[in-house]
């Protein structure tokens, strides 16, 4: 047998992750500029594909002119109101089904029922229901909240960790003390979740609901810009739609981190 | 300060049978007497498998018996609960500081806030958790969580305190430490303890009187006294008192740990 001298080495280096810090931006980076150059170049019309600086020009005039902030705040308050709404019976109805067996029994059966259906496909009912105004537009992207929502709490509910029920149950804590101080606090990670989840659902819901029946709010912005070849418009509105998303997701995570401060401290 | 409720715990006569998953019943305890006289700090013992957590469950007002009673005789000022838990697995809220958590029992007997806090404060002095009022408990070690349990059922006052195993899941050190510091509380609040464990020497060291149950199903073997000097301290370990009980409790559970050993998985 040969005599070895043999030294140990780090085999496992290859599944070590690092953070890449410039490879993220310089990615992002890299995509404008290499659009921006494309359309220099004149290789693609501006027609079919506006430039990135040109957008950025357009997206400063029509704030200037008032005209962005419109269709903005129709959105907005749009948005607002229905992801408040959905958001609120979502976790309410969550609670209830989680938590009581009957709500259960009743409700879980009749959201896997209608959890399916595009929301979309409801806007002409709702229209009919509510009328062109605020409100069907209101509903449908509260009806697209709600799903997520009370899914997600309702999972939320279901994983609560039973031993601490029963250690509040110990404690003298009776059903909706149990309910407020054990199970919501819970199940708010999953709540939060839900909320993300939300979130893209109603501004997807957003703009349907604004190409299809209003004359105002970003959707109805884009629609119209496609309509009369204004490219540069049309991608001023996809710009903002992409911005609420990117704000929306930044809010909520903000948020999670300030009503969920158990996970997040060391 | 609230004078100290005096009251007897008399368990007579418990019996609980329980359907398994295959639908057999299973009689996890069989006629269960015993009885904790105000101050007394009795240990029940037994090996895995002999329903002693089913008891202590019973006792807290955790689980219905199927026969037999758990009686609470003697004096308790008003709003003093019979009885406070101290979990094997802390069972502490995540979301709730360490103040939170001692706080919690003293919330669901509606104490005012004021009140609340002094009582917290009092109990966070006496387990030695100054300064980590504000940590939450993932930002504890093992031996600091029980403290936070210990002080949150302590706060309650309540007329005997049960631990359901509260230090097995401490590391051997950590555990002889906490032993050492409940002796300590105990002489000071001299709040009866049922006390549940697996570990003779545990029992042994602490208790006034142990508890030796058998095997499912659940009965009890015998009553051992432990004749051993208040206070106690580590040194009494080796006297001839701590070495008979111990010796006395192995000889009637040996044959039913080996038992269990074999037939642990089923």
């Amino acid at each position: 047998m040969a005599v070895e001298r043999v030294a140990a080495h780090d085999r496992a280096a290859f599944l070590r992750r690092a953070d890449h810090r410039l490879l993220r931006v310089g990615a992002l980076v890299g995509l404008l500029v290499l659009w921006e150059a494309l359309t220099r170049v004149g290789w693609i019309p501006a027609l079919f594909l506006p430039s990135p600086l040109g957008v950025i020009r357009e997206l400063g005039e029509m704030a200037a002119s008032g005209q962005l902030l419109v269709h903005l705040e129709a959105s907005l308050r749009r948005l607002l109101l229905g992801f408040a709404f959905g958001a609120v019976a979502g976790v309410a109805v969550g609670v209830v089904t989680g938590f009581f067996s009957r709500a259960e029994a009743v409700g879980q059966p009749l959201i896997a029922a209608t959890f399916p259906i595009p929301k979309i496909a409801l806007l002409p009912l709702l229209i009919l229901w509510l009328g062109l105004g605020e409100p069907s537009k209101v509903a449908v992207i509260a009806l697209g909240v709600f799903f997520p929502m009370a899914i997600n709490t309702y999972a939320g509910v279901r994983e609560a960790d039973p031993l601490l029920v029963r250690a509040a149950v110990a404690f003298g804590a009776g059903r909706w003390s149990v309910i407020r101080k054990v199970i919501l606090p819970s199940a708010l990670p999953m709540i939060f979740a839900g909320l993300k989840l939300g979130a893209g659902t109603a501004l997807l819901l957003l703009v349907a609901a604004e190409m299809i029946a209003a004359d105002s709010g970003i959707g109805f912005l884009v629609l119209h810009a496609g309509n009369i070849m204004d490219t540069t418009k049309l991608m001023v509105g996809i710009v903002c739609l992409s911005l609420l998303g990117v704000l929306s997701h930044w809010l909520l995570t903000r948020g999670e981190r300030l009503a969920v401060p158990w996970r997040h401290t060391s | 300060m609230l004078c100290p409720a005096r009251m007897r715990v008399i368990v007579d006569g418990l019996s609980k049978t329980y359907r398994d998953r295959s639908g057999q019943d299973v009689v996890a305890l069989d006629g269960i007497g015993l009885t904790v006289e105000p101050e007394e700090f009795v240990a029940i013992l037994g090996p895995s498998g002999c329903g002693k957590s089913t008891l202590l469950n019973i006792v807290g007002g955790l689980l219905g018996a199927t026969e037999g009673e758990v009686l609470f005789e003697g004096a308790r000022p008003a709003g003093q609960p019979l009885t406070a838990t101290v979990f094997q697995e802390f069972a502490l809220f995540p979301w709730r500081t360490a103040r939170g958590n001692v706080e919690f029992g003293l919330e669901e007997l509606g104490l005012p806030a004021a009140e609340r806090r002094d009582r917290a404060t009092r109990f966070i002095a006496m387990t030695g958790l100054e300064g980590f009022e504000g940590k939450y408990p993932h930002q504890l070690s093992g031996g600091m969580r029980q403290r936070v349990g210990i002080a949150r059922a302590l706060a309650v006052e309540p007329a005997v305190l049960l631990m359901d195993e509260p230090f097995s899941a401490l590391d051997a050190q950590t555990r002889t430490l906490m032993m050492e510091e409940l002796l300590g509380i105990w002489e000071r609040t001299r709040t009866s303890i049922l006390y549940v464990t697996h570990n003779i020497q545990e029992a042994v060291y602490m208790a006034d009187r142990v508890v030796v149950l058998s095997r499912r199903p659940g009965r009890v073997l015998e009553v051992v006294p432990v004749e051993l000097k208040r206070p106690r301290h580590e040194g009494q370990m080796g006297e001839p008192g701590f070495v008979q009980a111990s010796e006395r409790i192995w000889g009637l559970i040996k044959s039913q740990a080996q038992a269990a050993l074999v037939e642990e998985r089923r």
